[in-house]
């Protein structure tokens, strides 16, 4: 979308650039190339510290031990099925609770009414910890899917809630009132000032939102589950297999790190014209 | 001056009043506005002329006297208020019909001199330029009535001064009526047909100003600028 803006600009830039005395940047430091040598330092100490012996299989198992055991897992399929089911859960509890977040923050957002009705309910209701009813949630929906979807679905509803009726209040009252001098029909109104305004802080909703199910999805799973692959990690500690369990571990980290790279791609599209993301 | 006065004016108000709580910002206050003319009104902060151009752009309801202006008027505030999510031309185009909003908006642009800034993110801008989209959003609908509210009041003096004469420009092409609430006596000789001064809510003086005063240095602009001054209570030493 802003292709033609970097087109337009850019016979200007380069003689500005080349015209800067060569002084002002001297040799630039590889910051980028340290933040990543760190991660891998420590992985490569880990991995000769667990074959010398030093750190016990039983407490850390090499990360060259848990690749191993990642690709048997793959091969023999159980990896695939457990991780699907908890992929499953995820997404049905996230669908559920974001939609209802977002079109009760909406409602919310733009009628006083009923924000009388609503609002005052779901801030009591907030003030509890979602994980907090997990013992009643297993009271009312045993282990089955139900339970583990609906601790997801109430973990996502109450960031995308809130930010959404907190994004349309902010809106700035000046652009409405210059959309109200132009004339602007009010549902145009709607659609070119408010909701758009409205989305930056949507947006930061949705993240918490995929923050809160994989945390929902980890306690239901860790919990009381047969399968998933919070399942896998509770099975594992049986067997003390640590390499499962840290396989696990890994599996969760890298799937809230896909998660966020979406929603931060979601914004980088949607707030392209955005100060933090416009390219001047 | 054969036109009768009343198919000439484009903004009647007879003794209209408002008052905030038991503050009373308009008291009785008369104004015309003919067609093209540019009427430029002064006055200390607080004096109502702000809630004068709100009640004249329908943004606030008055509580007493009648109150006529043209259909289609158009306001550019002190911050240009541009949709930040939308490109410049759609800021220009919006609630344009459909069919010709592009074309409409980049001749508007043009105008203004932005013409190749069509596809700009408004965060792009510099504020002189915000403000001549501001500008051209407003004259694209072609207003019988131009209401600026201290457009230029964030300006740079440089950036300022060419605004001056841009607006001087498209104004002597459009031929709005033009009310341009402003602080600065120096801005209003040299934009308006007609200053009038405002205190305690009413109109309190009409100085029309003539060709020669126009001139920045010439001895009928150091005149005006020294009354006006003073009927604002201030004394150059």
């Amino acid at each position: 979308m802003s292709a033609p803006v970097i087109a337009a600009e850019a016979p200007v830039v380069p003689p500005v650039a080349t015209g800067r005395p060569a002084a002002r940047r001297p040799r630039s430091t590889p910051y980028r190339a340290i933040s990543w040598a760190v991660p891998v330092l420590l992985l490569v100490l880990w991995e000769l510290l667990a074959r010398a012996g030093a750190i016990a299989t039983t407490v850390l198992p090499a990360p060259s031990t848990v690749l191993t055991t990642a690709w048997d897992l793959t091969r023999s399929g159980e990896l695939p099925e457990h991780l699907l089911i908890s992929l499953r859960r995820a997404t049905a509890g996230l669908a559920i609770g974001a939609t209802t977040g977002l079109v009760l923050g909406v409602v919310v957002g733009f009628s006083r009414l009923a924000e009388a009705f609503t609002d005052r309910t779901v801030q009591i209701l907030r003030a509890i910890p979602f994980l907090a009813i997990l013992p009643l949630v297993i009271v009312w929906f045993g282990v089955g899917e139900a339970g583990k979807v609906f601790l997801v679905a109430l973990g996502t509803f109450f960031p995308l809630y809130l930010n959404t009726v907190l994004g349309i209040r902010q809106v700035d009252p000046k652009l409405l009132e210059m959309g109200r001098v132009i004339g602007l029909p009010k549902l145009q109104l709607v659609r070119a000032a408010i909701l758009p305004g409205a989305l930056p802080s949507i947006l930061l909703g949705v993240r918490l939102s995929l923050t809160n199910a994989w945390l929902a999805l980890v306690v239901a799973e860790t919990v009381g589950a047969a399968a998933g692959i919070g399942f896998m990690a509770t099975n594992a500690r049986e067997f003390l297999q640590t390499d499962v369990i840290v396989l696990v571990i890994v599996l969760y980290a890298l799937i809230g790190m896909i998660t966020d790279l979406v929603a931060r791609g979601l914004e980088h599209r949607l707030l392209a014209w955005h100060p933090n993301y416009v390219r001047r | 001056m054969t036109a009768a006065p009343v198919a000439a004016a484009a903004v009647r108000a007879a003794g209209i009043s408002r008052a905030y709580g038991d503050r009373t910002v308009l008291h009785e206050l008369d104004l015309e506005i003919h067609r093209g003319e540019f009427v430029a009104l002064i006055g200390k902060s607080g004096c109502g002329k702000t809630t004068l151009l709100r009640a004249l752009a329908g943004i606030d309801a008055v509580d007493g006297g009648t109150l006529r202006t043209p259909d289609v008027s158009t306001v550019v505030f002190q911050e240009h208020r541009l949709l930040p999510w939308w490109k410049v031309w759609r800021n220009v185009a919006i609630g344009l019909p459909r069919a010709s909003a592009r074309a409409r908006a980049q001749s508007a642009l043009e105008e203004v001199g932005l013409g190749t800034h069509a596809d700009a993110w408004p965060v792009t801008l510099s504020g002189g330029e915000a403000q001549r989209v501001a500008l051209a959003r407003a004259l694209v609908r072609e207003p019988e009535l131009l209401l600026l509210d201290e457009p230029f009041a964030a300006l740079d003096a440089l950036t300022r001064i060419r605004m001056h004469g841009l607006v001087r420009d498209l104004i002597a092409r459009h031929r709005p009526a033009v009310l341009l609430v402003t602080h600065d006596v120096d801005e209003a000789i040299l934009l308006a047909d007609r200053v009038l001064t405002m205190r305690e809510g009413r109109i309190a003086a009409a100085h029309p100003v003539d060709g020669t005063a126009r001139t920045r240095g010439s001895a009928a602009f150091a005149a005006l600028r020294t009354e006006l001054l003073a009927e604002l209570g201030v004394v150059e030493p």
